[in-house]
């Protein structure tokens, strides 16, 4: 074997063993940090063991959300319809959290089948807007879309 | 009805993208002169046809026009002046509009700048350009049109997204755009060459201020991104791996392989299929970005609101452009270069590797974007990648890369001695060492990889100081050239922003807390004292004032004013107050009202060394793009006299 | 050659999997609904306008229709509605409008000005019926069958292509079986 082949071999063994390295750490650092995403009808299907962390989404149940005094603490039930969870979670809250709106929280289940949330995000689509617009807009004198009528 | 006119200017232009992509490639086989002349026009015409378009759009902002639709959707009656500029690209529409622009500004400036190229090789360049745009424009027309009336006429608009009623989101989309289309031009640049069976030296010669000009751009855009969620989102993350981000990333790090890929080519003859399939893969990077965040294929807290019809669109788009360019790749690529051997320790070795780790570092972003959609095609449920598979693969790459990069300096062409090699790096070693060591000892909250990234930085700054010193005094009566010193600052400005990535999210100090009036926190040294909120109003917003008074061993540094504020749409936004600093940020973010009177706050308190280094930095390495782009043996005209007659020899002997 | 060849292998692959995750994308929503194939939730609204008439959710069931959830607030259910309308008028199916955390002076007004295609219309002021039939927002519309099962729900307006796709079938499949 020539000299340049057998260097070139050697390159090409390096390249292949560089990027299967690459792979290897590269899946194990994947499957590590993969989250998945449940809905509470979900979660009532297929239970996922507590401690394990996870994505709970739906919707903010109207009522439901309490402040534990004057405490970063907050409580929601997340909800899309027929099923329910309860949310606790210890921060700030985003600003698009609001009742009623849709809701992604990362956390863990406890033992006592709350929902111990490490992050809350809250999601808004440029297709929809809050119900909030017409109460907003009718609080700060402003005139409505749709209710005003020019001739 | 001037709406309408716009409507009409877009078809027009689609028309003349569609000649133009037509007629100067049948004169380029033909040596036809008239027909290759239309590239030109058409660039031209489609470029007023569509500032037309742009202007028109912009003018019902203006003068907030509520019957188009769009209008009436990004903006109302007490929007601020200069954000109803900015609202002409708040959402879809607006912004593809935008894109569409700025790839007819690029189109026209390559029409006008490249007189010392040939006819046949310009007129494919235009010509390609002509089919990407009129790619875009038929997407446009059809899917996104944004001049869309809406009867009745809505009394007031809905309001831009308070998110983007600010100054860093009224530059950041356009320089973004710069960047990400600027890249059709060496894309079309790579397929003409590919078409004519030219891939000469002088093609990346060429190809090579368009590049860089792109590549600084796109630089900016992502740096100014990064910046503006770091003030507007108030949490204090300067980067998300958010697929929106990773769509502008994938591109910038095949980019930087594409203008080194470009370097050994121009300078040595080699590397050329590396750089054709560097220029087709970051231009269809861009494309598969659009595509990412618009078509509702993967779910991002900041995507464009999705629509599949779109994504449909834009899928077709990017199997045409890069399917057919790829092919084309498959079938005329040259081949490979005989005699154009390099040793295993050599610049181009070197640059090599480069390449490669680059190539994995966009891989591994591309992959970590993609899985979760791939898991969901696969029905094997819905996941999300969380940011640790990114940090953490890109820090690892990241480490030969930045250990390898001094040596690409100083080593030569061709062949090189690592024991020579070695010896030019000593200064730069004992370096790394002093500043590692300083690292832990002064900053023992930095952790192995703040070390290893400061030890990093000073490794590679000071090479980037002793090189440029090495040059000045050269002695061979020559300065280095613009090109090189470009390429000398933006590799500093790598190490600047090394420093700021690695420590200031080791480094940092946070607290979440509640806070009445009186209270004060104390964070790293700084005292936070809390003195209540205040009503204010704005234009179009009422909000909570907070103040806040800072004092550093009892003395005064700054009042922070940080706001929450309602919209008239109803949105409420937090307005973080900043104290930026060369070697820290100190930040203060109001939460919510933690009682009905508004007397106790939930209040987010930041410590932020160094952070400033990760943006300029990113200045740093635009400036040496930009600096590099303006060099001047890029205005020689086609017949000058070469200075590398090894490498021309190389790519003769390979085109014959 | 292979070489060569290899980008477009590897562009080729990645097109057929963005292609499919535009097909899922086309049904799927990051929190997908889990009323599809159950029982439509219980209910008892009053009539729009009418309030002392009330409405429940087993009067509804019998003849399959479609639950409109839409408001005088929401821009898109203004883009939306001549579809909507368009639907009514063809007879094919009956639409039920859910006018959703409205007041009623404006959906009235709304339905003056842009005309009212719905057989029925019902409050829900506070959008507590909203929440059981997971809305999110507005507009978005269930398709209920004879027995009141939900079979298909629409998130975003209704398009002339969900229509042809998803409703006329289903409608004829109602039509034919006895």
């Amino acid at each position: 074997m020539t000299p340049t082949r057998k260097r070139r071999l050697i390159a090409v063994l390096l390249i292949l063993a560089g990027v299967g390295v690459a792979s290897t750490i590269a899946f194990y650092s994947l499957q590590q940090n993969m989250l998945y995403f449940q809905s509470p009808s979900e979660l009532a299907q297929q239970p996922i063991p507590p401690g394990r962390q996870f994505r709970l989404g739906g919707l903010v149940k109207p009522g439901s959300v309490q402040r534990e005094g004057e405490s970063l603490t907050t409580h929601f039930v997340v909800t899309d319809g027929p099923e329910e969870v309860t949310v606790e979670y210890v921060g700030t809250l985003p600003d698009l959290f609001r009742e009623g709106q849709g809701v992604i929280a990362r956390g863990a289940l406890e033992e006592s089948g709350m929902f111990a949330a490490s992050e809350v995000l809250a999601k808004h689509d440029e297709n929809y807007m809050p119900p909030e617009v017409a109460d907003a807009l009718k609080e700060s004198g402003h005139v409505s879309m749709q209710s005003k009528d020019e001739g | 009805m001037i709406p309408e006119l716009g409507q009409v200017a877009l078809i027009g232009a689609l028309l003349i993208a569609l000649i133009m992509g037509t007629l100067p490639l049948i004169g380029a086989s033909s040596g036809n002169q008239r027909l290759m002349k239309i590239g030109q026009t058409g660039a031209i015409a489609q470029f007023l046809l569509i500032l037309t378009s742009f202007v028109i759009l912009t003018w019902a902002f203006i003068v907030q026009d509520f019957s188009v639709e769009y209008v009436a959707r990004n903006s109302n009656y007490q929007l601020p002046m200069q954000y109803r500029f900015s609202a002409v690209w708040g959402s879809h529409e607006g912004s593809l509009l935008l894109w569409e622009l700025i790839l007819c500004m690029w189109t026209f400036a390559v029409a006008l700048f490249s007189k010392n190229l040939p006819d046949d090789f310009r007129a494919r360049t235009l010509a390609v350009l002509g089919w990407v745009s009129a790619g875009f424009l038929l997407f446009v027309i059809f899917t996104s049109n944004p001049f869309g009336r809406l009867i009745p006429q809505a009394a007031d608009g809905l309001d831009l997204n308070p998110l983007l009623q600010d100054p860093g989101l009224i530059i950041h989309p356009p320089m973004l755009y710069m960047g990400y289309v600027g890249f059709s031009v060496s894309f079309a640049f790579a397929v003409a060459a590919l078409l004519g069976q030219q891939v000469t030296r002088d093609w990346v010669r060429w190809s090579r201020p368009w590049t860089h000009v792109a590549w600084a751009f796109l630089t900016l855009g992502i740096a100014l991104g990064s910046w503006w969620a770091y003030y507007e989102l108030g949490w204090g993350g300067w980067w998300f791996w958010d697929p929106v981000e990773n769509a502008s990333f994938m591109p910038w790090i095949v980019g930087t392989a594409l203008i080194h890929s470009q370097a050994v080519t121009e300078k040595r003859g080699t590397f050329r299929n590396w750089t054709l399939i560097l220029a087709i893969t970051t231009f269809s990077l861009c494309l598969l970005g659009t595509f990412l965040v618009r078509s509702g294929v993967l779910t991002s807290v900041h995507a464009f609101a999705s629509d599949p019809t779109r994504g449909v669109f834009i899928l077709t788009y990017l199997a045409v452009v890069v399917g057919g360019s790829l092919l084309l790749f498959a079938i005329r690529a040259p081949a490979m270069v005989q005699g154009s051997n390099f040793a295993g320790v050599s610049r181009e070795t070197l640059l090599l590797i480069n390449n490669l780790l680059l190539v994995v570092m966009a891989a591994m972003v591309l992959t970590g974007t993609l899985y979760p959609l791939l898991l969901d095609a696969l029905d094997a449920g819905k996941i999300s990648v969380g940011p640790p598979y990114f940090g953490t693969l890109f820090a690892l790459l990241l480490v030969p890369i930045a250990v390898l990069l001094p040596l690409g300096f100083y080593s030569r062409w061709q062949e090189d001695s690592l024991g020579r090699l070695l010896r030019e790096l000593l200064v730069p070693g004992i370096a790394a060492l002093i500043g590692g060591l300083a690292t832990a000892f002064l900053l023992p909250k930095a952790g192995s990889w703040g070390i290893a990234g400061v030890a990093g930085a000073f490794w590679i700054m000071t090479s980037c100081l002793r090189y440029y010193r090495q040059r000045v005094s050269a002695g061979r009566g020559r300065r280095p050239s613009r090109g090189e010193t470009g390429m000398i600052l933006a590799h500093f400005g790598v190490g600047l922003f090394l420093i700021g990535a690695s420590l200031t999210n080791a480094v940092s100090s946070e607290k979440h807390l509640r806070m009445v009036a009186g209270d004060s926190f104390e964070l790293a040294g700084y005292n936070f004292v809390f003195e209540g909120t205040r009503g204010v109003r704005g234009p179009n917003y009422v909000a909570d004032e907070g103040e806040f008074i800072v004092y550093k061993a009892g003395k005064r540094v700054t009042s922070l004013y940080p706001q929450k504020r309602r919209y008239a749409n109803g949105q409420v936004m937090t307005e973080a107050a900043l104290d930026p600093g060369l070697t820290r940020d100190l930040y203060v973010g109001l939460g919510e009202a933690l009682n009905d009177q508004g007397t106790a706050w939930a209040v987010r308190l930041y410590h932020k060394p160094f952070i400033r280094f990760i943006w300029i930095g990113a200045l740093l390495m635009m400036a040496g793009g930009f600096l590099a782009a303006t060099d001047r043996r890029y205005r020689r005209s086609v017949t000058a006299r070469s200075e590398n007659p090894v490498a021309d020899a190389n790519l003769a002997e390979a085109t014959a | 050659m292979i070489g060569r060849l290899l980008p477009v292998i590897i562009f080729l692959a990645l097109g057929i999997l963005l292609a499919v995750g535009l097909k899922i994308a086309d049904h799927k929503t990051e929190i997908p609904s889990p009323l599809i194939g159950k029982q439509m939730p219980e209910f008892t609204l009053p009539v729009l306008g009418q309030p002392e008439v009330m409405v429940a959710h087993d009067e509804l069931i019998g003849t399959p229709f479609l639950l409109n959830v839409w408001a005088s607030w929401c821009v898109t259910c203004r883009v939306e509605h001549p579809v909507i309308e368009e639907l009514a008028k063809s007879g094919l199916i009956r639409v039920v409008g859910l006018n959703y955390r409205d007041e009623e002076a404006d959906a009235q007004a709304w339905l003056a000005r842009f005309g009212n295609p719905y057989e029925l219309n019902i409050a829900d002021i506070s959008g507590r019926t909203a929440i059981d039939f997971g809305v999110y927002a507005a507009p978005e519309s269930f398709l209920v069958d004879p027995n009141g099962t939900i079979v298909f729900k629409q998130i975003g307006a209704v398009t002339p292509e969900i229509i042809k796709e998803e409703i006329v079938p289903r409608v004829m499949e109602w039509r034919r079986a006895p």
